[in-house]
């Protein structure tokens, strides 16, 4: 039997870190996240772990991409303004293909924002905040439950793929508690150690698999890690064909697994000849929104991706065939939007709603807009 | 047999090095290498962690676990490191714009909180990668590519800032004086806490050729002799007759608690509070059964 809970979403990813196996963390305070350092500061100890609060966002990415590399499963959490610090260290850590978990609670922005509500205005910098050509991994939970279980997976996703994830959750997930079920058994992944004696061991070589192996620091396999472009061994190189083989694995490890990393809620689409696109909160109030118009016999459904980054493109063209319309609900000034039409356009209309005030969209503002617009 | 030494931790296959005739730095990974071959651990434990710049290329060169990190950020990913795996000898290896600019907050915050890591700051005051533009800690009025009239603000003094910071091993070297410098790495390593070693080198190709020194190693070698000035002299010596100077020696090396000895206490602690409970435990169990004795 699994046990119930009442948790908030901050300690849902506490917790849930922890039974990844999790074991370090270094974070920095920052609002709506804090709780989510707080509550590790106190259950790491507990299980053989170590927390560090760092002196800045910057540290606490450092902090994670070096714990890791020591073999510990690492996480950090922040929100708007701290993770447009950590990008330089997190593009590092995609760099260098070593896993970690960071935690994004989303607020109000640009800037400082708005510290206490919510926003989905970081769409965009988790999938581009840092310079350079890269894909990323980000996942957004729509409630607690769903924030504990894609806290594990993105646990699994990082040592699967030996890549940083980014783990979205927003001021209104992070705050609200709810009842979940802790599951009894969760499915956990741990990273692949070289199979292999030090002398012959490549941490970067591509040619037995797009994931090479990473070993850990400390038990015999000495070898380089830089932030330049490198070949196989570790070490810099500026040879355009070395380049290309290296920096098109880094992309291709994640655009070619797309299928293992995208999921998507279909909530009552079957018949449906209206949808709307939402993501985590927005999602809740997007099925309200589909239920009470379909009391009204408006047939209409919610397409919700739980995995925001890489982008379900194949799924949202599938929807795009089978729909009239798309509704596009974002709190924020149009983000998602520009990824939705990009492969919906061409089979049917898009439409976009939203605002980024730091309040909620309620059922009704989304059900008047679509029904102006059907 | 020193330069057995010192190839026995080297990447041979790496050299030559990216460093410019004249340059310090190779000198200092060579001390560097001595004091950990005298130091003992084995190459597995040795993690060699810098940030961005010349310095910044120093872990390649070392047959150990190397990371070369972005600018300014060695200290964290060291912190990291050394934290999870406390077995392991880290050493930090960062320029002066590294360490005293863009990696300033670190390095204070490594210092406060005494994390057993080995900090060695190449410090040739000036961004040499680049191409010279001013640093932190560019003597005042020297030339510069972004000082073209002279650099207007006073440098910084690493030491003192390690000293004020909390670091239990303070120290200052030159490449001068390299038996010195072989020797206070080692004992920067030994000390349990946050060792900073300030140690002066010079540029002769960014900072020589625009401050009248040449691009002549030799040339920038003697100005390293005259900035540099032993704690001994420097007593006898008044504040005037220092400025512009950088007084060398060991500055603290004192034993306190260090961050991972703290890690391992705590965990004793966390243990002990675990068995405490498992007694309460048992001694509920213990008084119930008592209880149900007496019914």
């Amino acid at each position: 039997m699994p046990k119930r809970r009442i948790i908030s979403g901050n300690h849902a990813v506490a917790e849930a870190a922890i039974r990844a196996g999790c074991r370090f963390f270094a974070g920095y305070p920052i609002t709506p996240s804090s709780e989510i350092a707080e509550k590790m500061s106190e259950l790491l100890p507990k299980y053989g772990g170590r927390f560090i609060q760092m002196e800045d966002e910057l540290a606490s990415m450092g902090a994670i991409v070096g714990a890791s590399l020591t073999g510990a499963k690492s996480l950090t959490a922040t929100s708007g303004p701290g993770f447009s610090l950590k990008q330089e260290n997190l593009g590092f850590a995609i760099m260098a293909e070593v896993p970690c978990v960071i935690a994004n609670v989303q607020r109000g922005g640009p800037s400082t924002g708005m510290p206490t509500y919510p926003g989905q205005q970081d769409l965009m910098q988790a999938r581009w905040g840092r310079h350079g050509d890269q894909e990323i991994i980000a996942l957004f939970p729509d409630s607690i439950q769903e924030t504990y279980e894609l806290t594990i997976r993105s646990f699994n996703l990082s040592e699967k793929y030996r890549t940083p994830v980014v783990l979205m959750t927003d001021e209104v997930i992070s705050h609200m508690s709810e009842a979940i079920n802790i599951p009894d058994e969760v499915e956990i992944i741990n990273r692949a150690e070289p199979d292999v004696p030090p002398e012959e061991y490549y941490p970067f070589d591509g040619s037995k698999g797009m994931i090479p192996p990473l070993a850990t620091y400390g038990t015999g396999y000495r070898y380089h890690i830089t932030g330049l472009v490198h070949d196989k061994t570790g070490f810099p190189t500026n040879d355009p064909k070395i380049v290309n083989e290296q920096l098109l694995r880094k992309v291709e490890k994640i655009r070619k697994n797309r299928d293992d990393m995208v999921e998507v809620e279909e909530f009552q689409l079957d018949d449906a000849e209206y949808a709307i696109f939402a993501l985590g909160s927005v999602g809740r109030a997007a099925k309200q929104t589909a239920l009470d118009l379909r009391e009204e016999g408006i047939p209409i459904g919610v397409f919700r991706p739980r995995t925001l980054w890489p982008f379900a493109d194949k799924e949202v063209i599938e929807l795009a065939k089978n729909v009239k319309k798309i509704f596009v609900v974002e709190l924020n000034y149009g983000q998602i939007i520009s990824e939705v039409e990009r492969f919906a356009s061409k089979y049917t209309d898009v439409l976009w709603f939203g605002r980024a005030d730091g309040r909620l969209i309620p059922p009704r503002e989304i059900k008047s807009f679509i029904k102006e617009n059907i | 047999m020193k330069t057995e030494i010192v190839k026995k931790y080297l990447r041979m296959d790496k050299m030559p090095t990216v460093w410019c005739p004249g340059c310090g730095h190779g000198i200092i990974m060579g001390s560097m290498l001595r004091a950990l071959e005298l130091y003992g651990c084995t190459k597995d434990d040795i993690v060699i962690v810098s940030g961005i710049g010349c310095s910044g290329r120093t872990p390649g060169y070392i047959d150990a676990n190397t990371l070369h990190t972005t600018h300014g950020r060695a200290i964290p990913f060291a912190t990291g490191i050394k934290i999870m795996n406390p077995k392991l000898t880290v050493i930090a290896a960062m320029g002066d714009g590294d360490c005293a600019a863009i990696g300033g907050n670190h390095f204070i915050h490594a210092a406060r909180r005494n994390v057993n890591i080995t900090a060695i700051v190449f410090n040739n005051g000036i961004y040499g990668m680049t191409g010279g533009q001013v640093s932190p800690t560019t003597p005042y009025e020297a030339f510069a590519s972004t000082a073209p009239y002279g650099q207007l603000e006073p440098p910084f003094d690493v030491v003192k800032l390690a000293l004020g910071a909390g670091a239990s091993y303070v120290a200052r070297s030159s490449i001068d004086d390299i038996p010195k410098l072989d020797e206070i790495i080692l004992n920067g390593i030994k000390n349990s806490g946050f060792a900073v070693i300030d140690v002066i080198t010079p540029c002769p190709i960014a900072y020589g050729r625009r401050n009248k020194l040449t691009d002549d190693p030799m040339e920038n070698l003697k100005w390293i002799r005259d900035i540099t000035i032993t704690q001994k002299k420097a007593e006898k010596m008044g504040e005037e007759e220092l400025k512009g100077k950088w007084v060398t020696g060991v500055f603290r090396d004192k034993e306190q608690m260090d961050l991972t000895s703290l890690y391992l206490e705590l965990e004793e602690r966390m243990k002990e509070l675990k068995d405490e409970k498992k007694e309460e435990k048992v001694e509920k169990i213990d008084e119930k059964t008592d209880e149900e004795k007496r019914e």
